[in-house]
């Protein structure tokens, strides 16, 4: 296990602590974007029949993986790229540092990349004395704050533009006024000078088109143009999960993705790169090197409900609709993929004793797969995920305490059993005289779960006695 | 065809906590001329353990709900869409296909109903000859609505009821926080997902806040006594049963 992935995800713990303004901040955000993603597809009359096939897409391409990916390795490289396939997080890291080094690049500029936070390439990069730059004003932000983001397209949503304001000032010297397009005017200047002098750039893509080898990038701030051109080396990082079969497909995610993310029918940029330049006078980099990244994805293929979270097209929007997502911020899924998604792609890429919490995280309301635009059953796979830590999996044993295993065998005796449902439901009772003394306020630690929220209702279970009363009156006025 | 009989599926949660719900639900099916039958023998739907991973020690349960309400023909009816979604959508995958348990589970699953859902769409019923003079707001309920598809059905019952006033509620749709044992996994976010809702609540300015879910209804109910409100919330049978200010 690498540097870039944590120990143990405690979602529980954090729930208890969530910093002080980070609910607020993320409602306010997704709110927006949930609610201009409404107003969007309001508009798209064929948006359901749009999903079907989304999802039919990702599904077909997701199953037959192997085939794409060979197919977009080859025309990559007659298109003049590298590829390399990284199994793991550490070799993909491996890959970016030689690439690097035989260039001995000092500054590298990065756009874009979800897959570069999973891999942890920044403090690796860094650790060889290369500076690294982020270039997304979120990622920017998230950088100078020394955070991971907090959601997969809008990484510092969890900050409010006054923190923003106060972190330039403390770490560029720079006073600005808490005003969205100062700040930007101020990360534009800084940001400029670094393009400028970089010799490395640094991607990830938002799809790969494997009939013609070309990286999709879908933006709405222009660096990623400039990444991507000015710098002589371009290096993609992408999950493998990323690939599409052809151009048609391509039209179809992308009028999904822009419409789930922000609520726009098209983003500012959409870039398609294939390959590096090919003759003097063209724009683009001179090389142009793609790392495909599994890190445990196509593990996961073996498993027909569980792989349907490669699906994926990480436009967010699952997030911005969860109630529990908007209440804990992004920091609380433990890794660089936060919300829904994030709870069913962590547990199964880094396995139950890192992150059997996160299948619990969720009260199974559905409101992130009525959004999805790949209609990921995603309350379908928390559900699996949760029988595989209470069951173990692949020669994991159950990942949940034994106290816990008892009580549910109790349970399962005890309701599938009348007699004994019975005659349990009649000492429910007594918690009504617990209640009027007020001690189920004052229980101890775990049995106040409850009740240190909300007060319970009463036990009024006199509806069978009711039942049997009335049956016996009937019959008695039918004889 | 207009069935005669049903089966009351009351639910653990109704047993324990909702006996006038239950009462009333017995008052508001035979008004609209159905007689119900209750099968003693039943117990829970299992889907707390179902839920949370549990798989193996539903079975048992499954199989008992199945041989309590298999026995009887007449469609059954439950207070709570989640209780249906479970025995609906859920019990069929618990046995493999093919098995006699599949088979049972698919056929008791086609004839169980959440109360409006049956009211609405199997009885085509929408007026039970209620009278509640109020300002009521709804909140819906998830599995209602997302697993059960039911979107209009509770609001077509409550806008034939006499003399009430159904004012919207922000955030409508949005999940009250209870998920079953979330409520007590993850208490504080249970909570700050329930105080959101209470707070949209008591903003839209009814005096009642109508459920058509055991579970929401204890965790709002509980949150709208905790936070001092006035606002009284109570499932949509109460309503459907209710006489007041009638004439």
């Amino acid at each position: 296990m690498s540097v870039s992935q944590p120990a143990y995800i405690h979602f529980g713990e954090y729930t208890q602590h969530v910093p002080e303004g980070i609910p607020q901040a993320v409602r306010q955000a997704t709110q927006r974007f949930a609610t201009n993603r409404a107003a969007v597809i309001a508009d798209f009359p064929q948006w359901e029949q749009l999903r079907e096939l989304g999802s039919a897409i990702r599904l077909h391409t997701i199953e037959n993986l192997d085939h794409y990916l060979e197919r977009l390795e080859l025309a990559v490289q007659n298109q003049g790229g590298h590829v390399y396939w990284a199994s793991t997080a550490d070799e993909a890291r491996e890959a970016v540092l030689k690439i690097a080094k035989s260039h001995r690049v000092a500054l590298a500029v990065k756009a874009k990349s979800m897959a570069t936070e999973e891999i942890g390439l920044n403090e690796a990069l860094e650790s060889e004395n290369i500076r690294v730059v982020e270039t997304d004003l979120g990622e920017y932000i998230i950088q100078l704050a020394g955070s991971g983001p907090s959601h997969i397209i809008v990484p510092a949503v969890h900050m409010r533009k006054e923190e923003i304001a106060a972190l330039f000032s403390q770490k560029l010297g720079i006073e600005v006024p808490a005003d969205p397009n100062k700040l930007t005017q101020v990360a534009r200047q800084v940001l400029r000078e670094r393009f400028l002098s970089a010799t490395m750039g640094i991607s990830g893509a938002n799809f790969l088109v494997a009939e013609t080898g070309t990286l999709v990038m879908v933006t709405n701030e222009g660096n990623g143009r400039m990444c991507t051109t000015l710098p002589d080396v371009h290096v993609a990082v992408v999950g493998i999960d990323k690939v599409v079969p052809d151009w048609k497909a391509l039209s179809v995610l992308l009028k999904l993705l822009t419409r789930s993310a922000t609520g726009q029918k098209l983003s500012t940029y959409i870039q398609f790169i294939s390959g590096p330049r090919r003759e003097e006078g063209e724009f683009g980099p001179k090389e142009f090197h793609l790392i495909l990244l599994d890190n445990g994805r196509s593990k996961i293929l073996k498993d027909p409900i569980g792989r349907q979270v490669l699906k994926c097209i990480r436009c967010g929007a699952c997030a911005n609709t969860c109630p529990v997502y908007q209440n804990v911020g992004g920091f609380a899924y433990g890794w660089f993929i936060s919300g829904p998604i994030g709870a069913i792609f962590t547990p199964q890429i880094l396995g139950p004793k890192v992150a059997r919490e996160l299948p619990f995280a969720s009260t199974l309301c559905g409101a992130c797969a009525d959004v999805c635009p790949v209609k990921i059953p995603i309350p379908t796979i928390l559900r699996h995920l949760r029988q595989r830590v209470v069951e173990g999996n692949g020669g994991i044993p159950s990942s949940i305490p034994g106290y816990l295993r008892l009580m549910a065998a109790f349970a399962s005796g005890v309701l599938s059993n009348p007699w004994l449902y019975r005659f349990g439901s009649r000492f429910l009772g007594v918690f009504n005289r617990f209640e009027d003394r007020g001690w189920l306020t004052r229980m101890p630690f775990p049995f106040n779960r409850w009740t240190q929220v909300r007060p319970l209702p009463r036990f009024s279970n006199d509806f069978r006695a009711w039942w049997s009363r009335r049956e016996l009156k009937s019959k008695g006025n039918d004889q | 065809m207009y069935p005669s009989h049903v089966q009351l599926f009351i639910t653990c949660l109704g047993d324990q906590f909702f006996s006038t719900t239950l009462k009333n639900m017995v008052k508001v099916l035979e008004r609209v001329g159905v007689q119900p039958l209750f099968p003693a023998g039943q117990t829970c739907c299992g889907q707390p353990l179902y839920n949370n991973g549990f798989n193996e020690q539903t079975r048992p349960i499954a199989r008992h709900f199945l041989e309590v309400f298999g026995q009887h023909k007449a469609p059954i009816v439950a207070p709570s869409a989640s209780c249906v979604a479970m025995v609906r959508h859920h019990y069929p995958e618990l046995f493999p296909e093919g098995t006699y348990e599949h088979a049972l589970a698919m056929e008791v699953a086609h004839r169980t109903f959440e109360f409006t859902e049956f009211l609405v769409r199997v009885l085509q019923v929408a007026d039970v000859g209620a009278s509640y003079p109020h300002r009521v707001t709804y909140h819906a309920s998830c599995h209602g609505l997302r697993e059960m598809g039911l979107k209009a059905e509770a609001k077509v019952l409550l806008s034939h009821v006499r003399g009430l006033e159904l004012v919207p509620l922000n955030e409508e749709e949005v999940c009250c926080g209870f998920g079953g044992a979330f409520s007590v996994t993850y208490p504080m976010v249970s909570q700050a997902m329930m105080e959101n809702k209470v707070r949209n609540i008591i903003a839209s300015g009814a005096d009642t806040v109508v459920i058509t879910e055991p579970g929401c209804l204890m965790n709002i109910a509980g949150g709208l006594r905790k936070a001092g409100s006035k606002v009284r919330a109570i499932h949509i049978i109460d309503i459907l049963a209710s006489t007041e200010g009638a004439l």
